[in-house]
């Protein structure tokens, strides 16, 4: 290594004070006020959640981790996961032929999309519920051979049973179109390349097409992910004991509502939370091949608090 | 008679044609893409083909692969088509699991390289030859490691291909080509996304390959490429074969006036 001396090129001086100089910021005023305003409120909110006697927090604290809400948690918690386990499968399946070369796939998959994202949740919640009414039972038969099994519609479709299968299949509308953007995202030189190696239809989908659109699938995923958590307390309609249920059924005796419903949405906030924190593990696992330097808390904080920034690294 | 043996005959294919053209012709709708292109790639030799943008040299390109399918004519790969069956005089549409079969015996490098960027370079270049042919992972490694070594990249494998310059992406892309040892490689304007410093590394490791025996067709806009490496230079316009012959023969003295224009905008 060679040091080589500066040269002077611009024909000044060499030693100007040019370190000594001080920068004034700008005066921004406008944020002060605004963070003045932002304060005044969060005080006067604070105080009336504090002080009114209606937010009984010592109620609340007792209710918190009350059995019955707990069992109606785990009960939360059992469906989202059921539902969305489902939901990603149908989903999935019906994105595939969404993007197939079939147009008879192409139409029933659009239909799908169609119908189940426009009809809304819980009239389909309810619908199920009372399958039984239009068909008393449900049986598979075949000409000549009989009927091979036969069974009481009433006594399958339990509330629980309803609610995993319309949830499933309307949220299953929402991810194929979720899962279809994701496909299409992926550049199609990437298809013809793998053709050109010899790969099969399916395997181009499973090993190059869809772990590279997990990337973009990923976040909206996890955004419909929380709001199905949210979504599943529509099933109080069909009397399943979850969350918000068991807080229904306990104030509904004891006239407690607001601090029940205080541990109903600490529960679900604190659910969220932790969700957030999975997504975010997620995309960094799918954006490994294209990974930035970037502070990690950075993005933990910028995915908990919401910010989609970053989320869909191009 | 095999199909093979079928095709030969009834073409009169030449035992030493590695790609056989016969009247090809491609449409898209009403738009005539390729009208009725004859060429015979022999085996061991480099067909370099120029010609304007949009005279058909790509589609022809995705046609000896089948990555499109003909309206008319016959190709055959090795005496054989790539998505057909002859028997008895009929052509029978194969099998997935045999055109991926015939498919990869044909290797192809595109311009926009087209490496699976979720994939590090040495999975890039395992991929297929272990899904496709069943190759096991130790063995498609230590042939990947000498492929890399090859194309002078032995230090990227546990890479990303965005992490790789333009050439060195093109590299890997046609190490992962050679990874199907194929019977014959085509390039598709390999070298038009590069940076000019970046052009000459990868056509050394093209030169070296025809110099190993490598059949190859190749589009380029690289005239001195195709005149130091070609054995055939094939100039295309609007969808037929203008003119052919030996590379510097045609480059010196064009017999066609379309050729001579384009190859005075070119050179
Ligand atoms: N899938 C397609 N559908 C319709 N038209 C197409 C399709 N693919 C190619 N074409 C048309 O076929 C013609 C030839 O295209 P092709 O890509 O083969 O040209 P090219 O000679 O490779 O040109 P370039 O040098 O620009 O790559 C063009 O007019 C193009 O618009
Ligand atoms: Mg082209």
């Amino acid at each position: 290594m060679s040091l080589v001396e500066p040269k002077n090129t611009t024909g000044l001086p060499l030693d100007l004070p040019v370190e000594e100089l001080v920068v004034v910021p700008r005066r921004r005023y406008g944020i002060w006020i605004g963070i003045a305003i932002a304060m005044l409120f969060a005080f006067f909110i604070g105080k009336a959640f504090a002080t009114n006697p209606a937010f009984d927090w010592g109620t609340a604290a007792n209710y918190l981790f009350h059995p019955s809400i707990m069992r109606g948690l785990g009960k939360t918690l059992l469906l989202t996961v059921v539902i969305m386990a489902a939901a990603i499968v149908i989903g999935t399946i019906i994105a595939i032929m969404r993007v197939s070369p079939s147009a008879v796939l192409q139409t029933f998959a659009s239909a799908y999309v169609w119908f189940f994202r426009g009809v809304p949740a819980l009239i389909q919640l309810i619908f199920w519920f009372n399958l039984s009414l239009l068909f008393r039972t449900a049986s598979l038969s075949i000409p000549g051979v009989g009927t091979i099994f036969s069974v009481n519609t009433n006594d399958f479709m339990t509330p629980f049973v309803s609610a995993v299968v319309a949830l499933s299949l309307c949220e299953a509308g929402y991810l194929a179109e979720i899962i279809r953007a994701g496909i299409k995202s992926v550049p199609h030189g990437q298809f013809e390349a793998a053709s050109g190696l010899g790969m099969s239809y399916r395997q181009i989908l499973r090993r190059i097409i869809l772990p590279q659109a997990m990337r973009f699938i990923v976040p909206p995923t996890g955004n419909e992910a929380i709001s199905l958590l949210k979504m599943t307390s529509l099933v109080t309609f069909i009397a399943v004991d979850d969350l918000f249920y068991t807080a229904q059924s306990i104030y509904a005796r004891t006239f407690e509502t607001i601090p029940l419903l205080i541990v109903v949405a600490f529960w679900y906030l604190f659910v969220v939370t932790v969700m957030s924190i999975g997504q975010h593990f997620l995309e960094r696992y799918y954006g490994r091949s294209d990974r930035r330097q970037e502070n990690p808390l950075i993005r933990l904080l910028q995915s908990l608090l919401g910010s989609r920034k970053g989320s869909v690294q191009s | 008679m095999t199909s093979q043996a079928e095709s030969r005959a009834r073409f009169g294919v030449p035992a030493d044609a590695m790609v056989f053209a016969r009247s090809v012709r491609k449409s898209y709708g009403s738009l005539d893409v390729l009208k009725g292109i004859d060429l015979i790639v022999p085996k061991g030799s480099v067909a370099c083909i120029i010609g304007p943008s949009g005279s058909g040299k790509s589609t022809f390109l995705r046609c000896i692969n089948h990555l499109e399918q003909l309206t008319g004519g016959v190709l055959l790969v090795d005496g054989e088509f790539v998505g057909y069956d002859l028997r008895d005089g009929k052509l029978y549409e194969v099998k997935d699991s045999l055109l991926c079969k015939r498919r990869a015996d044909i290797g192809m490098v595109f311009q926009s390289f087209n490496l699976f960027s979720h994939m590090t370079v040495m999975e890039n270049l395992i991929e297929a030859p272990t899904r496709v042919r069943g190759m096991s992972v130790a063995e498609a490694k230590a042939s990947a490691e000498v492929l890399l070594a090859r194309v002078g990249l032995s230090d990227k494998a546990g890479r990303y291909p965005r992490e790789l310059s333009g050439g060195q992406q093109q590299r890997v892309a046609i190490a992962r080509a050679l990874a199907m040892n194929p019977k014959v490689l085509l390039f598709d304007e390999p070298t038009s996304a590069l940076d000019p410093e970046l052009v000459g590394e990868v056509l050394q490791v093209m030169r070296d390959l025809a110099e190993s025996g490598m059949t190859m067709v190749v589009v380029t806009h690289e005239i001195g490429f195709a005149r130091e490496v070609g054995d055939d230079l094939i100039f295309m316009d609007e969808g037929v074969i203008v003119e052919r012959g030996e590379p510097r023969e045609v480059i010196a003295n064009p017999q066609s006036a379309r050729t001579r224009e384009f190859l005075s905008r070119v050179l």
